[in-house]
């Protein structure tokens, strides 16, 4: 019973494992073709797509995307959680409704929507639609990240400091910002991974100049079948999973995701 | 009560949510604008692209979406709930993280890599098919490609790390006195199970099988590649009428109806799974 549980588990997360593995794997293949098991060990594919045009300019783009719009997700987030934690306001339930809508809101719905929009206005596909897009769908997350870390934070500290002729300033500085570093370097962490993986949305409101890696490599895969993507995967997998184990490392990946009962 | 900071503080998030309600306002005019072929922008007001939705073709593609979703978050659960166990009940914590990390990396690899993993396992000189032909259960590749049974799949490798998320959550929060006291009780390992903790998991089982639901509506690469115009979901459908025929108003309908469709969906499913909701609430 137990050991058929445990061998459960292990095929389970072997299904989870299998895709990366096998495009690991693919990526040395020396044939230019998507099939297993590879024939032959070459590195040929890594330098392909190290250095193919559209990828290069889709990772900077990415890279910029999901800086900016996991920052600005962090400063419009973090303020509006401890408005809505701590203080009481119109219309507040409402506010905070529509900023969490979005999860619920399919991407592709999103996107053509914020390309009408940028239409009707006139306005181009610039960056501003493409990071705009980001901000919204990202937010959600650094909310709930944020949250947790309110719900951890006692909130007499700050009466204390308030009582002790601290000005709100010197208080929001000194007193709940650091309380609140770790669910901020999570918060931030989780929205600008999610921005820089963005795919459905950014598919939607991108035009080759602002072209982001994962529309780039949509594009790639949908018009040549050699192992560069593989290549890239390997890449990708190798850098996301170094990220999250240092993320769990040093905030607790389950305490920013919610899957540990904190209070335990 | 002092609100130090108010108007600085929601400002700046009242413009983000500003921003989002436009964006679906759009979506709403759009959707009863008509289109005129070769052009842009929409003409004036029209009911047909909600009337044309109700063509074969169309409503097809509903209902194979409502299908593939429904599939995909039962399945999802099955594989998830083991998963979701094991983590949160590991002693070790190097187990306890190493089947979280797994669990959820697919979530931060994005739909595209996983996608494209996904056909190199599944392509017709992929990895099933090598290995099966290998071990010489087939003498010909299987169509996995372009095959429902391939999506589904892909689809359920997609929704699985959510699932995995809201099931942990809710198993964290059970009691575990609860299940001492049954098994000092008597009750064997699978009874304990049966009766305790999977009956106190149900409000967890519940959100996961509904946010599984949301989630794989809205996939769109994975269709797209691995159904490769053969499977189509309604966002396959939505970016082909943008793209390819510049129906903007049409798509903008179908994104409507699609909504429609998934809130109706879930609220059926509350309906439905309400008794088991309460068995944990107990």
């Amino acid at each position: 019973m137990k050991y058929a549980f445990r061998a459960l588990v292990v095929a389970l997360l072997g299904f989870v494992l299998l895709p990366a593995v096998v495009a690991c794997v693919s990526a040395f293949d020396t044939r230019a073709l998507i099939a297993f098991p590879p024939q032959g060990f070459t590195w040929r594919w890594f330098h392909r797509a190290l250095t193919y045009e559209d990828f290069q300019v889709g990772f900077v783009n990415s890279l910029y995307v999901a800086a900016i719009a996991s920052t600005l997700a962090i400063l419009v987030g973090s303020a509006v959680a401890y408005a809505i934690d701590r203080y009481d306001f119109a219309a507040k339930r409402v506010l905070e409704a529509v900023l969490l809508a979005p999860l619920a809101i399919p991407h592709f719905t999103i996107g053509l929507g914020a390309l009408i929009v940028a239409s009707q206005v006139g306005a181009a596909r610039g960056w501003f639609v493409v990071v705009a897009c980001h901000v919204v769908l990202v937010l959600p997350f650094v909310l709930r990240s944020l949250y947790v870390s309110l719900k951890n934070m006692d909130p007499r500290l700050e009466s204390a400091a308030l009582s002790l002729g601290a000005k709100p300033g010197r208080v929001l500085l000194t007193v709940t910002l650091p309380g609140l570093a770790p669910g901020l370097a999570g918060g931030w962490i989780f929205a600008a991974i999610l921005s820089f993986n963005e795919f459905t949305a950014s598919l939607f409101v991108t035009v080759q100049r602002t072209q982001t890696l994962p529309v780039a490599m949509y594009n790639y895969v949908r018009e040549y079948a050699d192992p560069s993507m593989a290549a890239l995967s390997a890449l990708y997998i190798l850098l996301t999973t170094v990220v999250l184990t240092l993320a769990n490392r040093f905030l607790g990946l389950g305490r920013i995701l919610g899957t540990e009962d904190v209070r335990h | 009560m002092q609100r130090p900071f108010l108007r600085l503080f929601v400002t700046p998030a009242a413009l983000v949510a500003a921003g989002f309600l436009l964006a679906m306002a759009a979506i709403l005019q759009y959707a009863v604008l008509a289109h005129i072929p070769g052009e842009l922008t929409p003409g004036g007001f029209t009911l047909r692209n909600f009337q044309e939705m109700l063509k074969p073709l169309y409503a097809g593609v509903f209902f194979d979406t409502v299908r593939l979703c429904f599939l995909t978050a039962v399945l999802a659960l099955l594989a998830g709930y083991p998963l979701a166990l094991a983590m949160v009940r590991a002693r070790n914590p190097y187990i306890k993280s190493a089947i979280l990390i797994i669990s959820v990396t697919p979530l931060f690899l994005g739909e595209v890599v996983r996608t494209y993993a996904w056909l190199i396992v599944l392509g017709n000189q992929g990895f099933i098919n090598g290995f099966l032909l290998w071990l010489g259960i087939i003498d010909r590749p299987l169509t996995l490609m372009f095959s429902t049974g391939g999506v589904v799949m892909g689809l359920v490798h997609v929704t699985l790390p959510v699932v995995v998320i809201m099931l942990s959550a809710a198993i964290s929060h059970i009691d575990r006195d609860l299940e001492k006291a049954a098994v000092a009780l008597g009750a064997r390992p699978l009874r304990v199970f049966l009766t305790v903790t999977l009956p106190l998991s149900m409000p967890g089982i519940v959100a996961a099988l509904t946010t599984g639901f949301a989630w794989t509506f809205s996939a769109f690469a994975t269709p797209q590649i691995i159904g490769g115009g053969r499977v189509n979901m309604v966002s396959n459908l939505v970016y082909s009428l943008g793209f390819s025929s510049f129906n903007f108003p049409f798509a903008a309908a179908l994104s409507i109806a699609g909504l429609l469709l998934t809130a109706l969906s879930l609220a059926l499913f509350k309906l439905l799974l309400r008794p088991l909701e309460r068995m944990g609430a107990k």
